[in-house]
């Protein structure tokens, strides 16, 4: 009996390399063709593939912007009329943060978690697969609208009345609407992945003190987008039900409040900034200990920081609101809040700059972008502490400075790292490295351009030019510098032009990278490059916070997992410590008819409230083939 | 990073030198925005020291690690731990006293109590409507897109929205405030100097958002007085034969149904109050210089000069179109 149950159950124990990674590949592995991209659950693939889709809207919100720019370079140009120029604007911020900054952050964590944790596969895998299909319905929905000339024209923020059913045209506001329950479904289906992966699945011996900072970071924002999501929703939904079935949510006439929808969109909207820069402060940690060769300066101020952050995120949603005549008690309070936030932001700058202080860093593209990032991030930093004052706001709300500031705190803050973090992780991805000449020229026309591009904003809006206006007249003393951005724009956007090449070039035929070739600590850099469907051949075993750095030649395993099924560890919160083999799902198709059902029935509720009654069958018998159990002779006996 | 320090000493220079706009907040012509740029400048300056010392630390840091090579020693990471903790101090010192100067400008800005004049904005898309309201009725009026104010006066404005949400901003005399539909907001404003201030629409409110300027014309109190007075009195009746026609066509197209013209018949509220309009600098929310000429093309046309605002084309001969801005241009 023992000797057959022995026999029935091959473990990583029986075989040498060679057969171990051989059977593994065969229990892991992701189905050819077609079939086997629409029915993959392997995090790495999945993630690929949202952060490639999260780039590609990057770009087309990129073309938005030079539109916007062309339109704006000179006084009463005519190029684009004030209904597509309100459609543009409003696109390129939606598009920017709800298809792009959230989603590439999330699927840079898809990618990179499991490895950076050691494990085979991100939890819920298939829940995985399915936020995937729903965030590109999500942006496919917005596009599609977009090209029939029926794209929301209410800004990103989509503020009451005018999205209410009495000033918003057509279906262009519920669209919005709809388009933002897609992206919260998937940013919530992968913030709930992310925290079940790092709590229950690292490899053994990584204790909470010895987790990446990317991780933690992650971690930190994985909280933000499940408790700040919500919020939005809940206005976006109830923005549906007053345009769709007359409810008077946001009606004054009636009882309803305008600045209801204020209060919940910034409740949300506040913390997707940090949702977006939190990340960033992991990728900026990680490449400055990899290029400074040392761990980074600091590590428990820094998680205690992201922490930080991530609480008073919660607490300063109102200075968006600081010139609607809100009490001053409450004024007082949440500038108090909005200031203090800088100092965890300082906390994470100074161990940077301690990390640099004390290391011998190594001038590659990524850390270039790092560089870069703490320049213009501390701009931002101080523009925002100024627009934390309430006086200081009253003038400046609503301009072009806020303009500035906030791209200096989203481009500067998160995607200079981001664009780090691709130079650095992409020989991981792909197995092969990008170019360092081209990766200088992207990094010095993106910054230059960047900087050209919005230092000149900040005076704009203090000489009084307001947001989201689609001309401007002669008389008024734009002319010039609004001329001089938009040169700018071109140096920004041919940078980007660059990077792209550099990746679409270094896919195919970049050299070719090796397992390690930064010299890196984590765990993600202990595999080939891209790294096999298994990820790890055997479970490494944790001792510390750097195991490349401390044990360079063999990492300790642990050992006892099937080979002829999908098993990974599952381990305790604090102290890592193996508690279980789990099983993780296999490949299957129904994540993506649930996501489809899921879209027809979104889609259709824009025209109808039955649609959520009828949608609701396709979307129950997706779900039950999606959770059908499928039992094997041993789970009988 | 160089050329990041370049762009900003550059562009710095150009706003410490100054930018007289016509609608700007470094303009500043009345008490409360004269209080908001000094709190602007200084904290500016500010931050803009702190974030020279932040890049030189930078710089610092990349050309000392460039030359150094033995590894950091626990000796050396305990002293950059007490430098990070002075470095946070000192930001926790640095904000604390940014909050405390702002609640401090904050306390000098609320909106006057005891103001000499009461001005009721009403945003619309995308117009402003002022109405001056008097204890005595006949002495009530109202006006468009172009507000007067005597000088040294508190002006408590009373902010309301029948449609969107607009702002009220002239940054010359004072930071912005929205005027949010159902709930009524004030501001109070005060002109040092006599001078015409422009003003924009500050909150996103549709189609024609970058078309909604006002202009606030302060003068001296004789001036402001006379002004009032004029514009208390109803339309005088025109006494030139084209400028008569028009009035008659005024009356039987469709114009009469938005626009009011007290002392005719025309009652409409939904457009602007015309009684006065040939006195006003500017037409259609300060997009167009007053001219009999621009008149005309306003008139003919409002679609293709501000695509989507309220008014309808109405189909005009020429000469029709002649007599209606003749008698625009008479109501002064």
């Amino acid at each position: 009996m023992t000797k057959d149950t022995k026999s029935a159950v091959p473990t990583d124990l029986m075989f040498d390399d060679d057969e171990l990674e051989r059977r593994l590949a065969q229990t892991w592995m992701t189905g050819a063709g077609v079939w086997g991209a629409l029915t993959t659950v392997d995090h790495k693939i999945i993630g690929r593939r949202y952060i490639t889709t999260a780039f590609v809207f990057l770009a087309m919100g990129g073309l938005l912007a030079l539109a916007m720019r062309l339109q704006l370079a000179q006084p009463e140009a005519r190029f684009i009329g004030p209904d597509r120029y309100n459609q543009i604007f409003t696109m390129h911020g939606a598009n920017m943060m709800f298809l792009f900054a959230v989603p590439v952050m999330e699927a840079m964590a898809v990618y990179l978690v499991p490895l950076m944790v050691g494990t085979r596969n991100i939890a819920f895998p298939r829940l995985n697969a399915f936020s995937y299909w729903i965030f590109l319905a999500g942006g496919l929905l917005l596009w599609t609208s977009f090209a029939l000339d029926t794209a929301p024209d209410v800004g990103w923020f989509a503020y009451v009345p005018l999205s209410g059913p009495q000033y918003g045209v057509g279906k262009r506001a519920d669209l919005w609407a709809q388009m933002i329950t897609f992206t919260e479904v998937s940013a919530l289906a992968v913030a709930v992945e992310l925290v079940v992966t790092v709590f229950k699945q690292r490899a053994p011996g990584m204790s909470l003190d010895r987790i990446p900072l990317f991780v933690w970071s992650m971690v930190v924002t994985a909280f933000l987008v499940i408790m700040a999501m919500p919020a939005i929703m809940l206005a976006s939904s109830s923005l549906i039900l007053d345009r769709l079935v007359e409810t008077q949510f946001f009606n004054p006439a009636e009882g309803g409040d305008v600045l209801l929808w204020q209060h919940l969109f910034w409740f949300f909207g506040h913390p997707e900034v940090y949702i977006i820069f939190l990340p960033a402060v992991g990728m900026v940690s990680t490449i400055i200990a990899t290029f400074s060769r040392r761990p980074v300066f600091g590590y428990l101020p820094l998680v205690m920081a992201l922490i930080a952050t991530g609480i008073l995120a919660f607490g300063l949603w109102v200075h968006h609101m600081f010139v609607v005549g809100l009490p001053r008690l409450g004024e007082s309070f949440f500038t108090a809040s909005s200031m203090a936030i800088a100092i965890p932001a300082g906390v994470q700058i100074f161990c940077w700059l301690a990390t640099l202080w004390g290391g011998q860093p190594v001038f590659k593209t990524p850390i270039l972008f790092v560089l870069g990032f703490i320049v213009t991030f501390v701009i931002g930093g101080l523009t925002g502490v100024m627009v934390a004052s309430v006086p200081f706001d009253t003038q400046v709300h609503d301009t072009y400075f806020v303009v500035a500031h906030f791209h200096y705190v989203l481009v500067g803050g998160a995607v200079f790292p981001l664009l780090g973090a691709i130079y650095y992780w992409f020989p991981k991805m792909t197995g092969r490295m990008m170019s360092e000449t081209l990766g200088r020229w992207s990094f010095g026309l993106i910054f230059a351009g960047f900087n050209l591009t919005f230092f000149p904003m900040h005076i704009l809006g203090l000489e009084g030019m307001p947001r989201r206006i689609y001309t401007y007249q002669p008389e008024m003393p734009w002319a010039g510098m609004n001329m001089f951005v938009s040169l700018s724009a071109a140096i920004l956007a041919l940078g980007f032009l660059v990077f792209f090449i550099d990746v679409i070039r270094s896919a195919r035929s970049g050299p070719i990278a090796g397992d390690n070739p930064w010299g890196a600590s984590t765990l993600e850099w202990a595999m080939p490059s891209p790294p096999p469907c298994f990820n790890f051949r055997r479970i490494p075993v944790v001792g510390d916070r750097d195991p490349l750095w401390t044990q360079p030649d063999e990492l300790a395993v642990a050992t006892g997992l099937r080979t002829d099924r999908r098993e990974l560890i599952v381990s305790s919160v604090v102290e890592a410590q193996p508690e279980a083999n789990e099983s993780s799902p296999r490949n299957s198709i129904w994540p993506l008819w649930a996501a489809l059902a899921t879209t027809v029935t979104l889609i259709w509720s824009i025209f109808s409230p039955w649609a959520v009654v009828w949608g609701s069958i396709p979307i129950g018998i997706t779900l039950t083939g999606w959770f059908w159990p499928k039992q094997t002779p041993e789970d009988e006996s | 990073m160089k050329a990041g320090v370049a762009v900003f000493l550059l562009l710095s220079a150009i706003l410490i030198a100054g930018c007289n706009g016509a609608q700007s907040a470094l303009n500043a012509e009345g008490a409360a925005a004269v209080q908001l740029k000094h709190l602007i400048i200084a904290i500016v300056i500010v931050c803009s020291a702190v974030w020279a010392l932040v890049m030189i630390v930078l710089i610092l840091a990349l050309l000392r690690s460039r030359t150094q090579r033995e590894r950091p020693s626990s000796e050396s990471e305990r002293r950059m731990g007490k430098l990070v903790a002075a470095a946070v101090a000192a930001t926790v010192l640095i904000i604390a006293g940014l909050t405390i100067a702002s609640f401090y400008a904050t306390r000098g800005l609320g909106a006057a109590q005891d103001a000499g004049i009461t001005i009721k904005v009403r945003g619309q898309q995308w117009w402003w409507q002022f109405i001056y309201d008097d204890a005595d009725p006949a002495k009530s009026f109202q006006t468009a897109n172009e507000m007067h104010i005597p000088v040294d006066v508190d002006i408590r404005i009373e902010l309301e929205s029948i449609d969107v949400i607009h702002s009220f901003w002239v940054p010359s005399l004072a930071g912005k405030r929205d005027l949010i539909p159902g709930r009524q907001n004030t501001i109070s404003i005060r002109a040092d100097r006599p001078g015409v201030y422009r003003g924009q629409c500050a909150e996103f409110c549709g189609l024609q958002h970058s078309h909604m300027a006002l202009f606030v014309i302060a003068e001296n109190m004789p001036d402001y007085q006379r002004w009032a007075a004029s514009q208390r009195g109803i339309s005088v009746a025109p006494s030139d034969p084209e400028a008569i026609a028009g009035k008659a066509l005024f009356m039987r197209k469709p114009c009469a149904a938005c626009h009011t013209i007290r002392g005719t018949d025309a009652s409409g509220t939904t457009g602007p109050d015309l009684t006065h309009v040939g006195s006003r600098k500017t037409i259609a929310a300060g997009l167009l210089d007053n001219t009999r000429g621009s008149l005309a093309a306003w008139i003919a046309d409002p679609q293709t000069l501000k695509p989507g605002n309220n008014m309808p084309m109405v189909l005009l001969s020429s000469d029709e179109l002649r007599q209606l801005s003749a008698y625009m241009e008479s109501l002064r």
